[in-house]
């Protein structure tokens, strides 16, 4: 047996620590139960494409441009004309309260501009503080709008034409400038429910033996720092790699998110990542006398990264300093890996910069616990 | 290196936010003895154990345990004790067995069936092996944990209040387990607030505010104490009580059924005013034997007045 290490007191550890944790039904039935039951709550909310969204029609002359137009709109199922004939003040009062998701205006010349041949412009005003909501009923507008002209011009000259290809739809999105697709949140859900769950059991792992006293007792008997860290991390890591094949499968089954890269690549990401979570999640246990205090440390390190991961806005466009700060969390490295898989196909060239920084933040993780980590009980 | 000492430490000190719970504790345990460790809750036992066993790091102060330097060889010393926590530190939800099949496997007991087994049978809780450790007694958890503690034949045993809450027969056939594990050599500290257990000890350490105030056999004890015990027996004990507090040369007053103890340092005077009272309330005088207890009462007094 050697000083540092043993697999028989590894053992010994594993095999506590998995029947306290078999024991422990609540808590095992949330570890597979969190991920499922926020993956479905979550892919839901994200897959299902919002139609038949209420809209305003702000149209003062409503020629049969106009109407061909409203008709064409309507007909992508995204807009439902709640408010046809609105006055432009009505209008921004809907929209302000939230009563309807567009507002589309067509100008008064709108008809005389198409038959002109003139550059013939619609405004539609879509609120976008949800901008999944909105993004799906604007990316068919340019052309939806072209065709309903061409139709509506029908055998007209070569000119008309033309002008309906010309045409110029303005979009607004207003309160939230930026878009998020569901391919991006999907893949980053994975790594958000890795996150929550990996680091905050394990965080509660070491606590929860000071707690309860059993630390002192644990600290007289002769296992190193090494053989403790294994003991509680690794039974973690084996709770990550159901959850992921639990979420992967009802990725795949329930949204059937698109996968285009390789799977050994993205298990093998996805094991570095839950890695570097529970050692996370045990070095905050090594910093926290009650399991309140882990509870504490891991939302307060939970919230930053999830802002600035790039998982609820995106990266590049934060400013400078605050993507120097997101480099810091591991999740911003995985989501950057996982979404270069799953949605590119890259290959392990492609995502070798954030998986080295995964490595580094399991190695430096491991060197920081295991040098915080208490023989005594000072 | 003493190699008659199982532990030897001198000057040890250990500050929590700067009062000393530990001060300057030197102590010499002999291989094969029982050295009693006693002193009011609060005194630091539980603390001077845990720095002994390499749980705690001394703020002052140095020494040997098995040979074994304090603050460096914490590893060495953690195989050979066998430790037990005042506080039960076991597993609660883990069952009897699957609690003692973990101390082997730390220790590397081999074969660690047999081991367990075995423990098991000594306990005689081998039926009720798949029971939660935490739904045993206080008295069972206590007597497991004592079993865990010496599953691997440790060299020495540092037991802390061990038969707390402990019944009396339970409690006789620990200590005979513990002559006969002394009988074979292994050293035991164990700290008790019961007097007839420290009277089992070969020889005793009392602790009072951090310091060490009294050490020796317990004839050794009684008898450093310097102190003069008399009895009074009568009809009006409760009148003669109330005369003698606080009467020249009287530091302890104790009725014990139909008898009153009566305690001082000044023996002189201490006769002087019990003959008084005595004669006052019709009573009988007569010397007495002091106790143990009694020398314990009076250090504790002592330590009252000092301040904590
Ligand atoms: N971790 C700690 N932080 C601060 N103070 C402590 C700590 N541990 C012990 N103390 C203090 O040190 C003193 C001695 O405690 P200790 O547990 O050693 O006493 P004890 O003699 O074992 O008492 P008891 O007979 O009640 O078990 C107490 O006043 C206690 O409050
Ligand atoms: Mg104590």
């Amino acid at each position: 047996m050697s000083r540092y290490f043993s697999l028989g007191r590894l053992i010994a550890l594993l095999a506590k620590e998995v029947i306290q944790m078999r024991r422990d039904r609540i808590t095992f039935a949330m570890m597979l139960g969190i991920p499922l039951i926020q993956l479905v709550l979550f892919g839901f909310a994200i897959n299902s494409d919002p139609k038949g969204l209420p809209a305003a029609l702000v149209a003062p002359t409503q020629d049969r441009y106009t109407r061909a137009m409203v008709t064409a709109l309507e007909l992508t199922g995204y807009y439902r004309f709640t408010h046809p004939a609105a006055s432009a003040a009505e209008a921004e009062a809907l929209i302000t309260r939230g009563d309807v998701a567009f507002v589309v205006t067509v100008p008064s010349d709108f008809g005389r501009r198409v038959a002109r041949g003139d550059h013939p412009q619609i405004l539609i005003e879509a609120d976008a503080t949800d901008p999944s909501v909105a993004s799906g009923a604007i990316s068919t507008l340019g052309t939806v709008a072209a065709e309903a002209l061409l139709r509506e011009s029908g055998g007209e000259a070569a000119a008309a034409e033309a002008s309906a290809a010309g045409i110029e739809v303005v979009v607004h999105e207003r309160y939230n400038p930026e878009g998020i697709t569901q391919y991006n949140i999907v893949p980053g859900l994975l790594g958000v429910i890795l996150q929550m769950t990996m680091v905050m059991m394990t965080s509660m792992a070491l606590t929860r033996e000071i707690e309860r006293g059993t630390m002192e007792n644990l600290l007289s008997m002769p296992a190193t720092p090494l053989e403790i860290m294994l003991g509680k991390v690794l039974p973690y890591l084996g709770v990550g790699a159901v959850q992921v094949t639990v979420v992967l499968v009802a990725a795949k089954l329930i949204f059937d998110v698109p996968f285009v890269g390789a799977l050994p690549l993205l298990l093998l990401g996805v094991f570095v990542f839950v890695a570097a979570l529970v050692i996370l999640g045990y070095l905050i246990s090594t910093a926290s006398r009650t399991q309140m205090q882990a509870m504490q440390l891991t939302f307060f390190f939970f919230l930053p990264s999830l802002l600035l991961s790039g998982f609820m806005f995106p990266y590049r466009g934060m400013p400078e300093w605050a993507q120097v700060l997101g480099e810091i969390f591991p999740l911003t490295h995985f989501l950057r890996l996982i979404r270069a898989v799953m949605l590119k196909g890259a290959d392990h060239a492609g995502v070798a910069q954030p998986m080295a920084a995964l490595v580094l933040f399991v190695l430096g993780l491991s060197a920081l616990a295991l040098m915080r980590f208490r023989r005594t009980l000072d | 290196m003493n190699g008659e000492a199982a532990i030897e430490v001198r000057g040890l000190t250990k500050r929590y936010g700067g009062r000393a719970v530990v001060d300057d504790v030197s102590l010499t345990v002999r291989k094969g003895e029982i050295a009693g460790f006693l002193g009011p809750n609060g005194s630091g036992k539980t603390t001077t154990i845990r720095l002994m066993c390499g749980l705690l790091t001394p703020d002052a102060g140095e020494g040997h345990v098995l040979g074994h330097d304090i603050r460096r060889a914490g590893r060495a010393i953690k195989r050979e004790v066998g430790y037990m926590t005042q506080r039960f530190s076991f597993y609660e939800d883990l069952t009897i067995e699957e609690n003692l099949n973990f101390v082997a496997g730390l220790y590397g007991l081999r074969p660690a069936r047999k081991h367990v087994a075995d423990t098991l049978a000594g306990l005689g809780l081998t039926a009720r092996r798949h029971q939660l450790a935490g739904a045993l007694s206080g008295g069972w958890k206590q007597r497991l944990a004592l079993a865990a503690c010496i599953m691997h034949a440790p060299k020495l045993l540092m037991l802390d209040e061990p038969t707390a809450g402990v019944d009396p027969k339970a409690r006789r056939e620990f200590w005979d387990e513990i002559h006969r594990l002394a009988a074979d050599g292994l050293t035991v500290l164990v700290s008790t607030h019961y007097m007839d257990e420290a009277e089992r000890c070969h020889r005793i350490n009392y602790i009072s505010a951090g310091r060490l105030v009294a050490k020796g056999t317990v004839a050794e004890v009684v008898r450093d104490a310097g102190l003069t015990t008399v009895v009074l027996e009568g009809e009006a004990l409760a009148e003669a009580a109330r005369r003698l507090r606080g009467a020249d040369g009287v530091d302890q007053v104790a009725p014990f059924g139909a008898t009153l103890h009566v305690v001082g340092r000044d023996g002189a005077s201490l006769r002087a005013s019990a003959e008084r009272v005595a004669a006052e309330t019709g009573s009988r005088m007569s010397a007495a034997e002091t106790s143990l207890e009694d020398v314990f009462i009076q250090l504790m007094g002592d330590a009252k007045d000092t301040g904590r």
